[in-house]
């Protein structure tokens, strides 16, 4: 690449993809969050705060580690991890969470809401309302109340009020549905926090900004530990939040390659998935244009993942251009699959990854051993598996 | 003249005010949804907007959304819609119908084969409630060169620059949206509709609907002072949910809460 990357353009569109596309209702509220947005990022005085916040609260910079010995074990690359995991609240969602509700303080809105899916976001929003006082709701599909409860428990302590979701299907994009109406409803005092890299413009590029911070850090530290830039870089892909962040800074780096893991569930061919990218078309939801899981009538289809964080049938609209155009890769990794990256990461290095990030271990199984033992590889460990707990004993058939 | 535009000019030299009930297709059942739309006709609309059934309706409310979930439960989709529009036209040659949905069908479907399958099936006005006028261009070009009307919504937050963009690119009527919030939801505040209604005239000379929050035939009165039309859409959709079990009286009570509505406005 030649030019530097500059998307989105002013109206929010990567190619053919992201824009606006909202009810009328909702209109002037994307334009005053649009407005603020653009101001603030270039605000110093917001900008040495989120700093101060991102080093004493969330606990930046987080690690690159080394995990030499599953390194070694695998025979190929240079297996480097990106410690989202270690963060405040346990993953990368704080990043975003905390960077929203700064602007949220700014543009004087007393009210949170936000949807959540495996209930990281949930928590890590319900965190940031708790430290800056202001009212919280979250909205969580019924199916993954059930399969998240720690999580549930976690936003309730912090006193957030968690709303159970039961249309649809009940999931991830049944609660975005919900925000929606909450925040069309209550325009005037409520600020709608975003999870992931998808929605009307400008979330896709804001959460992406917010999150950049991961993938500078990254660069960074591979620079100082081993002198130059990663060969490849591993993310896990839902929304793709986690993804974009790594990828956003390296995007002009033309020899690192950037790989997005989707969620294959039971399998593509199965149909029983939550991969846009691999398995499905173009299509306007939630805000934006991009690669979703749609019929022929152009209905929704539900999705599938043993981890409730990837169980999306959308995906940001800055990870359909990077397809379109070539500049990333995706693949998919299945339930049974993620599950071998869960367990290799725990045993190989001592560090129990969410079943979300386990999608990007499993690639990394697969990956690594191709590469040559000079050559570097980033993984995006984008958050850690404590809240699985329940979900993996139940596999294993125990009774906590 | 497009259809829509005759009606609401015809409906002018009269003082008469326009009375658009709005229906999901397919809801409760694929066959209801035709001899309803005659029925309702027969009771005083005078436009009809046919709900095209969607799986993430993220403006409407719990009522409606419901009514798409019943619908989509027997397959109804943009497809099986326009067929309805298309089966009613068989003997209804001049009470307009304008479908009223999400986008993602027609993406799926593809601008150019939907503005044909509109116009083919006789359908005069499209609103696509998650394409606001930026986005719109394309859609609403081709729509327009086959004589279908773009409808486009406007918020009690629009600000005036808004409308005139909607007036620029909208045709047919434009549709206030008088709440805050999501369609059913709750109590209408007349003093605020008249204000913003004046705001809205300054910058549009299209006719202007108005939606949200018509409950029964005083309401539908008071919104009918403040507009050229009044769109009903949860309150019929309430009677078909409280008549599952009988989609006859579930008619029947369509068609009378109707038509004290038509009687309260043309008095």
């Amino acid at each position: 690449m030649t030019e530097k990357y500059n998307m989105p353009d002013a109206r929010g569109h990567f190619g053919a993809y992201g824009g606006i596309f909202v009810a009328e209702t909702l209109m002037p509220a994307i334009q005053e969050l649009n407005a603020a947005y653009q101001y603030y990022m270039h605000d110093a005085d917001f900008v040495a705060e989120l700093d101060k916040d991102m080093q004493h609260y969330v606990g930046r910079p987080s690690p690159l580690y080394h995990a030499e010995r599953w390194s070694k074990e695998l025979g190929g690359a240079q297996i480097y991890l990106k410690r989202e995991d270690l963060n405040h609240t346990g993953s990368h969602k704080i990043n975003n969470t905390v960077g929203q509700a700064l602007l949220a303080k700014r543009m004087g809105k007393t009210r949170i809401i936000a949807e959540t899916g495996a209930g990281q976001h949930g928590v890590a929003t319900a965190t940031v309302a708790a430290r800056l006082g202001l009212e919280c709701v979250i909205y969580m599909g019924a199916v993954d109340v059930a399969r998240q409860s720690l999580n549930v428990y976690r936003m309730k302590l912090l006193g957030a009020t968690v709303v159970a979701v039961e249309s649809g299907s009940k999931t991830l994009k049944d609660a975005l549905n919900e925000a929606l109406r909450d925040w069309v409803t209550n325009i005037d005092n409520t600020f709608y926090i975003i999870g992931t890299v998808a929605g009307p413009h400008p979330y896709p590029a804001m959460v992406r900004d917010f999150q950049a911070i991961l993938g500078r850090e990254a660069k960074q530290q591979c620079l100082v530990q081993a002198g130059k830039l990663p060969n490849a870089l591993v993310a896990c892909v839902g929304g793709g939040s986690n993804a974009m962040g790594l990828f956003y800074p390296f995007i002009d780096d033309a020899d690192v390659k950037l790989i997005g893991v989707e969620a294959a569930g039971d399998g593509v061919e199965t149909g029983r998935h939550s991969a846009p990218l691999c398995a499905g078309r173009p299509g306007v939801l939630h805000g934006n244009r991009t690669y979703l899981m749609s019929d022929d009538d152009g209905e929704i289809i539900e999705t599938h993942s043993i981890s409730a964080g990837l169980d999306y049938p959308g995906v940001g609209p800055e990870h359909a251009w990077l397809k379109d155009s070539g500049r990333a890769q995706y693949v998919n990794i299945t339930d049974n699959e993620a599950l071998e990256g869960f367990y290799a990461l725990t045993r190989m290095e001592g560090i129990i990854p969410a079943l979300e990030s386990s999608h990007a271990m499993a690639y990394t199984l697969k990956l690594a051993p191709t590469m040559k033992q000079d050559e570097i590889l980033i993984v995006n460990l984008s958050g850690r598996g404590d809240k699985d707990m329940q979900t993996m004993a139940r596999r294993e058939g125990i009774e906590l | 003249m497009s259809q829509l535009a005759g009606l609401f000019a015809e409906l002018a030299q009269k003082n008469r005010k326009a009375l658009i009930p709005f229906v999901t297709a397919g809801d409760p059942n694929p066959d209801f949804t035709v001899p309803l739309m005659h029925a309702m006709v027969d009771a005083g609309a005078d436009i009809i907007e046919l709900g095209v059934p969607f799986s993430d309706p993220m403006a409407d409310g719990p009522v409606i959304q419901r009514a798409s979930e019943r619908a989509l439960a027997h397959h109804q989709s943009l497809r099986t819609t326009l067929a309805i529009a298309t089966e009613f036209r068989k003997t209804n040659g001049h009470t307009p119908i304008v479908i009223m949905g999400y986008l993602n069908p027609v993406e799926i479907m593809g601008y150019e084969k939907f503005a044909d399958a509109v116009q083919a099936a006789g359908v005069d006005g499209v609103l696509t409630v998650d394409l606001p006028p930026e986005e719109a261009e394309e859609c609403t070009a081709l729509l327009k060169a086959r004589g279908v009307d773009p409808i486009f919504l406007l918020a009690p937050n629009s600000s005036a620059e808004r409308v005139q963009k909607m007036d620029a690119i909208g045709s047919g009527y434009l549709y206030y949206v008088s709440l805050k919030g999501v369609t059913g939801a709750g109590h209408l505040d007349v003093a605020d509709v008249e204000a913003k209604l004046a705001e809205i005239r300054a910058n549009t000379k299209l006719p202007v609907a108005i939606g949200f929050g018509v409950k029964d035939a005083e309401t539908a009165k008071t919104i009918a002072n403040l507009g050229d039309g009044v769109v009903v859409g949860s309150a019929l959709i309430s009677q078909i949910e409280a008549n599952l079990h009988s989609p006859a009286q579930a008619k029947q009570a369509i068609i009378e809460l109707l038509t004290a509505m038509r009687q309260a406005m043309d008095n």
